[in-house]
């Protein structure tokens, strides 16, 4: 039953993918619906006058782009459906599709694991499928045609449903690169743009570089085992050696889709160009369905864990939350800080499951069940605040046309629902309590906490050093998005386009991110009912689930033992509400006092404030490149324009920054110039001229012949 | 009955934190040859504050004026966690410290939104400094947090003061790291000299000031109050985790009272250091609070290690 869902699911999906591309057949449409009419001449004249209208020449675009949509997100309701379904029973469900060579069928396997990231990417396609009919009808149909976007998001939405579902190599491999193709257009839909179709090649080329690592990581787990089933590349017995290869090729795969530092260069490129729905479900989800590939890898097929690879996810972890956010914080464009972010967060999941890890391998599973449910609750987390910041975004752009966060400003007054929607996302984001962002750091720093338990000194001190860098991280994303709303929404807007800019009024716009924002409330207030969840997925993978799960009710959380440390929002949120409303009442109960006075802002005394005296992105976080300046590449340069007697007075200043990653001339350039060079070398061969050619042949022939005799 | 001790403390600690700010303006007053205003003065100026109609910005949106009850409220919050006068209220067990830091966290986020929604210059640069300032704040506090919290093998407030009770007076080379590292900690976050100077009248120089340079009336009143709250706050966390003896273990009235008359002890002595401390040190330029602040997690880091390598059982 459970398996039929899941199936509902994907298919929907490709019914969707495929329904798009009827966007110019609006004829067939019309002779279906004559023939239809003809068969049964007695239907009701409604129904006639229902079928006219959708099919009317002006309409029909619309029609089809929501029936599109409306398909998407049936399959989101499916997977959820499935998903919840199979985490309340915890089931582990499998069956077999003749699909493909007849000798090898397609196996399927759903079980917890699957289910929880089944529920993931099912919230995210229906908040994407609310937003999308409002979202894409600002595209002009003969420049950005809707069949390619609508056939390949509904591609791309039943590829990462069908690589949770494989359960042997080969299915997985080919449900993969689906989703990696798939978005690989999606990120080239706007190709008029030279840097989107470089940003799409970059993207499309480490995609497959990453795949490649992939099949190479099967591969070492098939050549110990008999087939490429998952079951049986559960049951191969590798040397510990073999293991650990097998174990940093799939990190390395699973980690350049992951957008690990420093494999990560392809997301901030592609994540921006891409359109904004596509973005939040790449960023939102696609980055988890690597996540998955990684845990499913290590701790499902490989077995047995080693704390070594813990150590190296968590350092590689660290790095990654540091560095994205670092990075996030220098970009003006804000789909691309967007993108930075995910690194980030990535980088915080990847280092809590290295965490995991090391209990795991030391014989702690009660706190490696802790360190997982951390990051997958984070995983959860992060796909909601983060499709909502990129909805967001999506609606910003939409309604101003700008990006730059530097251009925009006082978009709260024009745009007071989308101004709520992103606050909350950014309080997420920025992990306050009462959101759920918070809940995860929390689950996350007691997990570093009962370091304790273990003897390796090494490893109990580079735990808490990592914690404390979990702590800037959380700071500096503060920061980030403390810039990002102050500078988007707040203020006296910088541009004419911010100036102009309105409320949307498409309503499923604003639906799809309310449903997001008001998951990211709930889910603080109660996160026990995730946790609850997440406990038989646990369960399922290491065979243990949390110490006490009856400390675990609906008011506290209390994951060790309630005497460790606990948690309640609810109470919290009680205490909250007294507080304000009290202050808010008492203080305002004198009439005389209680409205306001409006008067100028204050200038000095001097006049004449401008909204170019405010502060701006480069200024905000000047501190931070002044103080974390190694970091980056900065190119900064100021330009005077003289003009008067002597050339004396300074007319203009012109002032240009320019923050640029390292991973580019450390690590890219030179691969990419040894590429070259190699290339050159086997060009030498070529000489151009045919009897060289035919010598080759001949050669190989000779040396073919050889072998075989 | 737990409940309501519990609700006494956080509405003391409410109550008391204005006459810390007196008590420290007087001590100020004294080592500078200054008249001193009365101990009261801070509650007059409450009082006042709320007695007069605000001025807004025409630029200020909602964000600006529900910022200060946001703020309020969550320091109160914060305060409500950590022990006063009793250990073992049922406050403390809704959260911890890292939940602590949290709610200072959300008090600072839309501060530093305030600061940017008049959109003036001087708001942006508050915002920019407080925010890298705390940003760097953060990792250094919760390093000595995580020393203590090892030690006790806790993250709750309550039950930590109470292991450090039932230890007895021992010297441990991490709880001094851990000390110092939270004391420079808390100037910082607190905006004393040297990193903030809190009476300031030049803009250039302001941090947290500059933020709040827009509010007037009841608002300004909710976060000076807050900003004496949090001054209170890490004076207390400081006197109670290192120092608790007389904290209440017991809800009897005799314990309770002497456990108010400890730690109203602690807290005037502390007060006396800081403004010895404000009195001799100047204010520190900008670029060098990096410096400040790394030292702080170094001693944080310091505390961790030497728990690790010395003093833990294996």
């Amino acid at each position: 039953m459970i398996l039929v869902l899941t199936y509902c699911a994907v298919w929907l999906s490709f019914a969707s993918g495929l329904l798009a591309l009827m966007m110019n057949q609006r004829s067939l449409f019309v002779a279906l619906s004559t023939f239809i009419l003809k068969k049964y001449p007695n239907s009701r004249p409604s129904c006639q006058k229902i079928l006219d209208n959708c099919l009317d020449e002006q309409r029909f675009p619309d029609f089809l782009r929501l029936s599109v949509f409306v398909l998407l997100g049936l399959s989101g309701v499916f997977a959820v459906l499935a998903g919840v379904s199979v985490l309340m029973n915890n089931e582990v469900l499998v069956d077999q599709i003749h699909l493909g060579l007849p000798w090898l069928p397609w196996h399927v396997r759903f079980d917890g694991l699957s289910g929880f990231f089944f529920l993931i990417i099912g919230i995210a396609v229906i908040a994407v499928s609310l937003y999308g009919p409002g979202y894409t009808k600002a595209y002009q149909e003969n420049q950005h045609p809707f069949a390619t976007l609508g056939l390949f998001t509904g591609l791309f939405v039943a590829g990462m449903l069908m690589v949770l579902l494989a359960d042997d190599a080969f299915f997985f491999m080919i449900a993969w690169e689906l989703m990696s193709v798939a978005s690989y257009f999606l990120v080239a839909f706007q190709h008029e743009h030279a840097e989107n179709r470089r940003a799409a090649f970059l993207y499309l080329l480490m995609a497959e570089v990453g795949a490649l690592a992939i099949i190479l990581a099967f591969g070492v787990l098939a050549s110990f085992a008999d087939g490429l089933t998952f079951d049986a590349l559960r049951a191969a017995k590798l040397s510990s050696n073999w293991e650990s290869i097998a174990f940093g090729l799939a990190l390395l795969g699973f980690g350049m889709k992951a957008g690990l530092v420093p494999l990560h260069v392809w997301l901030p490129e592609a994540h921006p160009v891409a359109p904004s729905h596509i973005s939040a479900l790449m960023s939102g989800v696609m980055l988890k369905v690597a996540f998955y590939g990684l845990i499913r890898f290590c701790y499902d097929l490989i077995g047995t864990v080693h704390w070594e690879w813990g150590v190296v996810l968590l350092v590689i972890g660290t790095a990654s939350a540091l560095g994205g956010i670092l990075y996030a914080m220098m970009q003006p464009n804000l789909k691309r800080l967007l993108a930075y972010s995910s690194v980030e967060n990535v980088g915080i999941m990847v280092m809590v499951l290295g965490l995991s890890m090391i209990f795991m391998a030391n014989n702690h599973p009660q706190l490696a069940a802790l360190g997982l449910l951390a990051a997958l609750f984070h995983a959860f987390n992060h796909a909601l605040f983060k499709n909502l910041l990129f909805l967001g975004a999506g609606i910003i752009h939409h309604q101003t046309h700008e990006l730059n966060i530097d251009m925009l400003g006082g978009l709260i007054k024009k745009m007071p629902h989308t101004s709520l929607l992103f606050l909350v996302g950014c309080m997420s984001i920025s992990s306050l309590p009462l959101f759920n962002g918070f809940v995860s750091e929390w689950l996350a720093f007691q997990t570093a906490l009962q370091v304790d338990v273990l003897d390796n000194g090494v490893l109990r001190s580079l735990i808490p050093v990592s914690a404390a860098a979990l702590a800037l991280t959380a700071a500096l994303a503060a920061s980030c998005f403390i810039k990002v709303f102050g500078l988007v929404f707040l203020g006296v807007p910088r541009s004419h386009n911010s100036e102009k800019a309105h409320e949307v009024t498409d309503k499923g716009m604003l639906a799809g991110p309310t449903l997001l924002a008001g998951l990211c409330f709930l889910f603080g207030i109660f996160p026990g009912v995730i946790i609850n969840l997440l406990n038989g997925v646990a369960k399922q993978l290491l065979g243990e689930t949390l110490p006490n799960d009856t400390a675990m009710s609906w008011l506290w959380l209390a994951p060790v033992s309630a005497n460790k440390a606990s948690y309640s929002p609810p109470l919290v949120l009680v205490g909250v509400l007294i507080a304000t409303l009290f202050t808010f009442w008492t203080l305002r109960r004198n009439p005389e006092t209680k409205t306001m006075r409006r008067a100028d802002t204050w200038d000095c005394g001097f006049g004449g404030l401008t909204p170019k005296m405010q502060y701006t992105s480069s200024a905000f976080t000047m501190p931070f490149r002044r103080i974390f300046a190694n970091v980056w590449l900065i190119d900064e340069q100021i330009d005077k324009d003289m003009q008067g007697a002597m050339d004396l007075n300074v007319s203009a200043i012109h002032y240009r920054l320019q923050v640029q990653d390292h991973s580019w001339p450390r690590l890219y350039e030179p691969i990419a110039q040894s590429v070259n060079t190699l290339a050159k070398q086997v060009g030498r061969i070529q000489t151009g001229n045919i009897r060289t050619y035919l010598g080759y042949s001949f050669v190989t022939l000779l040396l073919m012949l050889w072998m075989i005799s | 009955m737990n409940w309501l001790i519990a609700i006494f403390q956080v509405l003391l600690f409410v109550a008391l934190a204005p006459l810390l700010a007196g008590w420290l303006k007087c001590c100020k007053c004294f080592l500078q040859n200054r008249r001193a205003p009365s101990l009261f003065q801070p509650y007059r100026d409450l009082l006042k504050l709320t007695r007069k109609q605000p001025v807004v910005s025409e630029q200020a949106s909602w964000v600006f004026t529900r910022a200060p009850y946001i703020i309020f409220s969550a320091t109160i919050l914060a305060a409500s966690v950590v022990p006063l006068i009793a250990v073992n209220l049922p406050t403390s067990a809704s959260a911890d410290v890292i939940v602590l830091v949290g709610f200072l966290g959300s008090a600072r986020f839309f501060l530093a939104l305030a600061g940017l929604d008049i959109g003036t210059a001087f708001g942006g640069m508050g915002s920019s400094r407080e925010m890298t300032v705390s940003s760097l704040a953060e990792p250094a506090m919760l390093m000595a947090v995580f020393t203590l919290s090892m030690a006790a093998s806790t993250t709750n407030l309550s039950v930590g003061i109470t292991h450090v009770l039932n230890e007895g007076l021992v010297l441990r080379p991490s709880f001094v790291f851990a000390l110092c590292a939270l004391v420079l900690v808390a100037v910082a976050e607190t905006g004393r000299i040297p990193i903030d100077n809190p009476t300031t009248h030049l803009e250039l120089t302001m941090i947290h000031e500059a933020m709040i340079l827009e509010y007037s009336g009841r608002h300004l009143a909710l976060i000076e109050w807050a900003s004496q709250l949090k001054l209170m706050l890490y004076g207390v966390l400081i006197a109670n985790i290192f120092f608790p003896w007389g904290i209440a273990e017991t809800f009897t009235p005799a314990a309770l009272g002497y456990g108010l008359l400890c730690i109203m002890g602690k807290l005037t002595l502390l007060a006396i250091i800081l403004a010895l401390s404000e009195t001799v040190v100047a204010k520190m330029r900008l670029f060098r609070v990096q410096e400040y602040l790394s030292f702080a997690y170094l001693l944080g880091l310091l505390g961790m290690l030497s728990h690790i390598i010395l003093e833990a059982s294996r």
